[in-house]
């Protein structure tokens, strides 16, 4: 049964064409992540759905309302914006009531439910201060405990961690979605950052120029990108995609046709790094990035190009390879991923 | 040694400056305590037994209360009317911004540009024809026109400082138009308000063109007033003087107690 449907949803900005039609469909409890590199609309799309923006065609569907006209302070969504956009003349107390105060909750209503959100979201001791009283990572928490209070139909966040510093972005990350699983709330978060996406979502939908790419689950999408486009946004280091037409080599060694044109994927824990002489292409070390964890060696196998094709190997053991060295490159079996000139992903016979 | 010179000059000069700038508004408050005699006197004279004649017979020949409650019903009623008008064009000016935003604003503060004569005569067919010539209603809803302009700019650009982000967060937590102006806007842009008000309630009770051209006896202002005994008889300049005195006292004194806020107004979002 469909909580949330979007049907044919666009939305243009002069004649850019910002939003091109988007059909999705998103269950009751879902965390649904939208993905994509700045400027993809995602944003736009959320803001849509919040009605903060007006759409220009196609239809919004909650809870078997139609809701595509109506304004945002009647759907019953609540937003945490990535400026948390807190009341500055408000307590924390009065930021995380106000929606309860404006639809004339009962004050004992209003009081326990807040003491509650404060609870949960470590704000007890700073009910009393005005946001600028606060750190960055206290006022991310007062814009969650103000959507909370609400017990909204959807919750939606736009980018809420990229104001925060990479420690606290992690620590709220694995908060918000603790806070997902204790509250089962139906939840739409944006990012552009793909860890973000991976570890949180329950499905990702992948979105570039207005449209998705592709939906599915967070592995489904590294294992079975549908595009060249997908393949190499999820996953770090990207995905190494080579042209058939520069590397004819490869076809051989990953087991694809020798007819395959287009072009060939391969993840980077996927390549394997020998020393010179074994392995099946040759190859010679560019440059190599000991992370501690993981190791990540670049090197290049030639080629028709004009600087070589260059490949990433990750793997979770040290190297003695240093730059320069000439090594031997093999593939994982049955790991690699087909796409066609067009960057389709095309069906692989392992 | 030099810095200390430097230091007295500056002093001495910024002395001289507000004496200069003083001058007239002393020389009109010392005048209106004296009797006509005194006030032709050649040399004037500083000191002097000061009398309140010339008050006494100002309220009699002119009755300046009748005067008086005209400027503050006009005055108050237009930053009023104004307010009410120019708040809900700022707020769609800074908050829903259209490719002619800019430009509306432009031509709005253009129409300042026009010297007043130039509408003189179409507005004073218009006042005649709509019955409105002398009457307190006339006057106001000049008075409100006219500022209106500045009212919009100055709301404005007060109004544009708070980030839409807060706005829209008050949409999603169920704030209709109302409940966002009341509970975001108005708090916050408080300042700006009450400059803007302020600014009015001074260019209201100042204004002298329209009220001299389209009122007399009966909604005349206190611009009115003073101008009344500029010429007819001749020149009486102790009750020139204290007619203006009690013209300007009550805004100066306002002004005073407003100051801060008037200069907080005018400079917002300049230090920014």
């Amino acid at each position: 049964m469909a909580f949330l449907e979007l049907v044919g949803v666009a939305k243009n900005f002069g004649a850019v064409r910002a939003i091109k039609g988007i059909d999705l469909v998103i269950e009751k409890g879902e965390f649904v992540v939208f993905v994509g590199p700045s400027g993809c609309g995602k944003s736009t799309l959320l803001r849509l759905i919040a009605g903060l923006e007006n759409i220009d065609s196609g239809r919004l569907v909650l809870d078997g309302h139609d809701i595509t006209q109506l304004a945002s302070s009647k759907r019953d969504l609540a937003m945490v914006f990535q400026s948390y956009a807190l009341y500055p003349h408000m307590s924390v107390a009065d930021n995380m009531s106000f929606a309860l105060r404006l639809a004339n909750v009962d004050k004992g209503v209003i009081k326990e439910k807040v003491r509650r959100a404060a609870e949960i979201l470590n704000l007890t001791a700073y009910l009393d201060r005005t946001p600028k009283e606060l750190s960055g990572g206290q006022r991310q928490r007062v814009a969650i405990g103000r959507a909370i209070v609400r017990a909204p139909k959807v919750f939606l966040f736009d980018e809420p961690l990229s104001n925060l510093d990479a420690a606290l972005r992690g620590q709220t990350r694995l908060e918000i979605a603790k806070l997902h699983r204790e509250l089962g709330a139906t939840t739409i978060y944006v990012t552009h950052d793909q860890v973000e996406a991976m570890t949180m979502a329950d499905r990702v939908v992948v979105l570039r120029d207005g449209e998705i790419e592709q939906v599915g689950s967070p592995l489904d999408l590294y294992d079975h990108p549908a595009n060249r486009f997908v393949a190499q946004f999820i996953g770090t280091p990207q995905m190494n995609v080579i042209d058939t037409a520069e590397l004819p080599a490869l076809r051989d060694i990953v087991g694809a046709a020798a007819t395959t044109d287009g072009f060939i994927g391969v993840r980077p824990e996927h390549v394997l790094v020998r020393p010179g002489g074994s392995g099946r292409l040759p190859a010679q070390v560019d440059v190599v990035e000991a992370l501690g964890a993981d190791t990540l060696i670049y090197a290049n196998a030639g080629g028709a190009g004009r600087s070589g094709v260059t490949l990433v190997a990750k793997q979770n053991t040290r190297t003695a390879f240093r730059v320069g060295d000439t090594v031997g490159l093999d593939i994982a079996p049955a790991s690699f991923h087909l796409f066609d000139r067009q960057g389709h992903a095309l069906a692989v016979t392992h | 040694m030099h810095r200390h010179f430097a230091l007295a000059l500056r002093t001495i000069a910024a002395w001289l400056v507000a004496l200069l700038l003083m001058f007239p508004l002393t020389w009109l408050a010392l005048t209106a305590f004296k009797t006509e005699l005194q006030a032709i006197a050649v040399p004037p004279q500083l000191f002097f037994t000061p009398t309140l004649e010339n008050f006494a017979e100002v309220q009699v020949r002119s009755d300046y209360l009748l005067y008086a409650k005209n400027s503050v019903i006009t005055s108050v009623l237009s930053t009023v009317l104004g307010l009410l008008i120019a708040a809900p064009a700022a707020y769609s000016m800074a908050f829903f911004r259209t490719r002619r935003t800019r430009d509306i604003l432009m031509w709005m503060l253009s129409t300042k540009m026009m010297p007043a004569v130039g509408a003189l005569v179409p507005v004073y067919v218009l006042a005649q024809s709509a019955g409105m010539l002398d009457t307190l209603t006339g006057l106001t809803i000049l008075f409100t026109l006219s500022n209106l302009p500045i009212m919009v700019w100055m709301l404005y650009s007060g109004f544009k400082d708070i980030p839409s982000d807060i706005l829209e967060a008050a949409r999603m937590d169920g704030a209709g138009v109302w409940g966002e102006f009341v509970h975001v806007i108005r708090p916050l842009a408080l300042g700006t308000i009450a400059s803007t008000g302020l600014l009015c309630l001074v260019l209201s009770w100042n204004e002298a063109f329209w009220s001299l051209n389209l009122s007399s006896a009966k909604a005349g202002t206190l611009a009115t007033l003073i101008a009344s005994y500029s010429s007819p008889e001749g020149l009486f300049w102790a009750k020139l003087s204290a007619a203006s005195l009690l013209a300007i006292a009550p805004i100066v004194v306002f002004g005073w107690f407003s100051q801060k806020q008037l200069v907080q107004g005018l400079t917002f979002g300049a230090v920014k």
